[in-house]
């Protein structure tokens, strides 16, 4: 037990290791109808073990309680105004969670034979349709299960596509706005990156592709709108420069939710594009997955797209493995099914006119609070913006507050904070992303807080630095945790 | 009005003041940027938009019967207490972001700690990451490390190792730099021949990769290959599918095992039809450096209480961008949390149950279809919860003829190995009650006769 204290409904609770007694437990098998074996008698000592060391042992309340406690120490986008830029944090529908709850659907075996799953394949293959029209592209695969891993599927397409033309190409072109992944997946598919700087409009210019561009370049990564919330205005321009040296377009389709039936990333030029799910689609991100990253990508590809493929003959579904071109498989059976399903109930719950209306509002929310707030935060880029914007602490600099300092007060206030120090390019940023789904209630209320707080920045700063200061835990020792790492419970804590 | 306002909340006075606010005129306007010739101008062409009640009858009827199945072969159907989806559906959980904020996700970061913990004991293993997508790409990310680890070129896959998981790994090493051997499996015991493995074992072997229990559902003696392989300085890898089995079996960690790579589904997540389910990565204390994937530490805040931080970060993409020691972002870190509360309720006894419930229902199945002519075991060595059976017939006959009686009989292994061409994997779990055992047994009987 821990000691007792007045925390209020900001409850201490131990560890699961901590707690409960020998003998309890929250679970209660079926009837016992065959009989036990002996086990000794059948697998030999030396591949048994002993015991569960250092395993719970909890009754149901106690499991309840402790993981209920746990997530009052949580902010979601249930609890409010959650805008990390990149990240698309928007409501999440609850029916879509009940849906794919169904039985049949979340009890269904990945080997049931295709006859039977026939409703689960149309699901699948009607979703590839809707993100293909949605994005312009020819074909989709569903079966990556993050944005991360839909690059790395792409790359690999991309790589196979110029083996196949007999081309070892070895350098990816990469802006220095790209989100860190796009820099990795380029090293995991054996890949040089080449970063390209943008220019002072905050985007990659042709000039700059061309004077890299040449046939060592497999492809350029480019995230439209980018980073910086800005359209890349050049990125048809530059899709034909890639072109013409044989080279691919790739988009990292994360802020997709801005061009919805505005723009198709296929008419821009882009060759592959994936797509988060959990971000323009809106599943939710649960704590940090699980996702679901479908690729798109245009007919070149095709052939090079991971096994299996759903194809309908007349009105059948099958899939399709024998693909002698394929990259392979990024992971076992077809992709997170359980988050395919939620997207494709939101685009069927929203449609055309629907999802154009999220991109208008989407569009609409960061431009007004871009414009509400750029007279008390700087605004490197003072343009347009689309579906986020990125501000800086420089105005709050002399104060001695930074950026850190701003998103921790904003934590008192009860909001979560926006994305900060990304991207690298911009020092000190606050990328704010307020997603269509906020009223202008919600987004006025906000302006109102960061209007207050950078009042306080410089009346009385001290607030900013020791915030935040109303919640469970106050700002973490992030560099003792990692010179003395200690990442699991051990039984010796307790002496 | 559309439905679908119902996820948007602005109404057209909203719209106004707020395009007034920023000195436009029209919706369109905010959209100027965007050079006029790439504009699409048409609605897309979709289905047109579903109300709440319209969507739940569409989707009711795309819905695919269940069976009384026998089906495994990496997934599944285990029994998941109503407090796992009840908790998980805390929207305090499942609506948060990757803890990038800890003041305000201390129960996510609390419960990632608890699952590494879990995890760790589980494969008795020192560190365990925040999860990765699932088992197959866990092991790929094992054979990755391995080869940054070693700078070797070869690495040994035992055959009997999850064919989809073999050819994720296929798809993820670089073939310039990196070559697949594999180890074919003894016909008769059914485990990874050692013979062979001893052989092909030399200074070029970056690592070996054995799954436990196999794909056959054989348990594998792990102890003797890594020694082997340590005294050719590589890395000894074991994955999983079947984590259930880890409640009576010896963990790989306590036989000399340097990283454990496998799928959690087994730990209270739903098959979903394939996804989304949880990688799991564990390894050594030494090795935690190369590690991919999130890690969640202990620390204390400004005033000393106990906290929880995203940790040793520096290994990670968004800090170390191409030198990063994986890609990884999004994670499965909701599933990861399944298998927290899960293995909570369980407990150290409820695991330990579970897994003798598997075997013994297995070992009765083993015992009915023994008895059936034109049937038999084929594999001798120790099973877990699955097994083979050798048919006499066409599978894909038998197994229609039991679809027509409801059950779905096994799984076909000519797909993956042609020299099974009949030969059902067998799955038995504490879901088939003992009538339906039997009733398998009769159907498979009847099939096998007519």
């Amino acid at each position: 037990m821990g000691k007792i204290k007045d925390t209020g409904l900001i409850q201490d609770e131990l560890l699961i290791f901590e707690q409960g007694g020998k003998g309890r437990k929250g679970f209660s098998l079926p009837r016992w109808d065959v009989e036990e074996v002996v086990i000794n008698n059948l697998i030999p000592a030396h591949l048994l073990r002993k015991e569960l060391e250092g395993f719970p042992q909890l009754s149901e309340i106690d499991v309840v309680r402790h993981f209920t406690r746990l997530s009052h120490w949580n902010y979601g986008v249930d609890s409010g105004l959650y805008p990390l830029g990149s990240c698309t944090m928007k409501y999440n529908p609850k029916v879509n969670e009940e849906i794919a709850r169904m039985s049949g659907f979340s009890n269904i075996h990945p080997y049931t034979p295709e006859e039977l799953s026939q409703g689960i394949l149309k699901l699948m293959y009607d979703l590839q349709s809707f993100l293909a029209e949605i994005t312009g592209m020819d074909d989709v695969t569903l079966q990556p299960a993050a944005g991360a891993h839909g690059e790395l599927t792409g790359l690999m397409m991309v790589k196979a596509c110029l083996l196949a033309r007999g081309e070892r190409r070895k350098k990816i072109l990469v802006p220095d706005t790209a989100h860190g992944t796009n820099c990795s997946t380029s090293t995991v598919a054996s890949y040089q990156m080449v970063e390209i700087k943008s220019n002072e409009k905050g985007m990659i210019s042709p000039e700059k592709v061309a004077e890299w561009m040449d046939e060592e370049v497999a492809a350029v990564m480019v995230t439209n709108p980018n980073t910086l919330g800005l359209f890349e205005e050049y990125l048809g321009k530059i899709a034909g420069i890639v072109h013409r040296k044989g080279g691919f377009v790739y988009c990292d389709g994360a802020n997709l939710n801005a061009l919805m039936g505005m723009v198709k990333l296929g008419d821009l030029g882009v060759d592959v594009v994936h797509i988060n799910l959990h971000k323009t689609f809106s599943t939710p991100h649960g704590g940090g997955g699980p996702g679901a990253g479908p690729v798109a990508i245009k007919k070149e590809l095709a052939p090079f797209l991971p096994i299996p493929v759903i194809e309908k003959y007349g009105e059948i579904y099958r899939f399709n493995d024998h693909r002698p071109h394929s990259i392979g498989k990024m992971k076992a059976f077809y992709g997170n099914f359980g988050v395919l399903i939620k997207a494709y109930a939101y685009i069927l719950s929203m449609g055309a006119e629907g999802l154009k209306r999220v991109s208008e509002m989407a569009v609409l929310n960061a431009n007004y609070l871009m414009k509400k707030l750029k007279d008390y935060y700087y605004l490197p880029y003072d343009r347009p913006s689309m579906h986020e914007c990125v501000f800086t602490d420089r105005f709050q600099e002399k104060n001695h507050v930074s950026t850190l300092d701003i998103a921790k007060r904003l934590i008192d206030y009860g909001f979560h904070p926006p994305t900060i120090y990304f991207p690298l390019v911009v020092k000190g940023a606050l990328m704010i992303e307020p997603t269509e789904t906020e009223s202008k209630e919600s987004i006025d209320r906000f302006i109102e807080t960061m209007i207050e707080i950078a009042k306080e920045a410089e009346e009385n700063p001290d607030l900013l630095r020791q915030a935040p200061q109303k919640v469970k835990v106050r700002r973490l020792d992030e560099v003792l945790a990692a010179r003395k790492p200690k990442l699991r419970w051990t039984k010796e804590k307790k002496t | 009005m559309q439905d679908f306002i119902r996820y948007i909340p602005h109404t057209e006075e909203d719209v106004q003041k707020m395009l007034e606010a920023i000195g436009l005129k029209r919706v369109e306007d905010l959209f100027q940027v965007i050079p006029k010739e790439y504009r699409f101008s048409k609605p897309l062409n979709l289905p047109e938009p579903l109300s709440e009640p319209d969507l739940i009858h569409h989707l009711q009827g795309l819905q695919v019967p269940m069976m009384n199945s026998f089906l495994g072969a990496g997934a599944y159907y285990h029994f998941i207490p109503a407090v796992v989806s009840n908790l998980i559906s805390r929207s305090e959980f499942y609506t948060a972001y990757t803890p990038y904020q800890p003041e305000i996700s201390q129960g996510t970061l609390q419960a990632i700690f608890e699952y590494q913990t879990l995890m760790c004991q589980l494969t008795g293993m020192e560190v365990s990451n925040a999860s990765l997508y699932d088992g197959a790409s866990s092991l790929a990310e094992a054979v990755l490390m391995a080869h940054r680890m070693t700078r070797r070129k070869k690495v040994l896959l035992s055959q009997a190792l999850h064919p989809e998981y073999r050819r994720v790994i296929q798809t993820y090493i670089d073939p310039d730099q990196q070559e697949i051997v594999l180890i074919p499996y003894q016909k008769g015991e059914g485990r990874t021949d050692e013979k062979v493995l001893f052989d092909l074992l030399k200074e070029d072997v970056s690592a070996v990769v054995i799954q436990s229990p196999n794909f056959f559902g054989v348990i594998e003696d792990l102890r003797p290959i890594g020694e082997k392989v340590h005294d050719f300085g590589g890395l000894m890898i074991v994955g999983f599918s079947e984590a259930v089995a880890y409640g009576i079996l010896q963990p790989p960690g306590m036989m000399g095992v340097d990283i454990v790579a496998g799928e959690g589904q087994s730990l209270g997540i739903p098959m979903s039809y394939g996804g989304p389910y949880l990688g799991i990565f564990t390894t050594q204390e030494r090795f935690v450096r190369n590690m991919p994937g999130r890690l969640v530490g202990e620390t204390v805040d400004l005033e000393g209480r106990t906290g929880f931080v995203l940790t040793l970060a520096t290994r990670e993409q968004h800090i170390r961008r191409e030198r990063a020691t994986s890609n990884i972002c999004t994670n499965e870190g909701l599933c990861a949390l399944m298998a927290t509360v899960f293995l909570s309720c369980l407990g150290k006894e409820g695991l330990r149950e579970l897994a003798m419930m598997n075997l013994s229902k297995a070992e009765y199945a083993k015992k009915v279809a023994s008895q059936i002519h034109g049937c038999k075991l084929n594999f001798t060595a120790p099973t877990f919860n699955e097994f083979v059976l050798q048919i006499e017939r066409e599978p894909e006959e038998v197994l229609e003829k039991l679809r027509k009686e409801k059950i779905l009989g096994g799984f076909p292994l000519a797909k993956f190995y042609p020299e099974l061409r009949r030969h059902l994997l067998v799955t038995v779990t504490e879901m088939n009650r003992k009538e339906e055992i039997d009733r398998w047994a009769e159907a498979l009987e009847k099939a096998l006769k007519s």
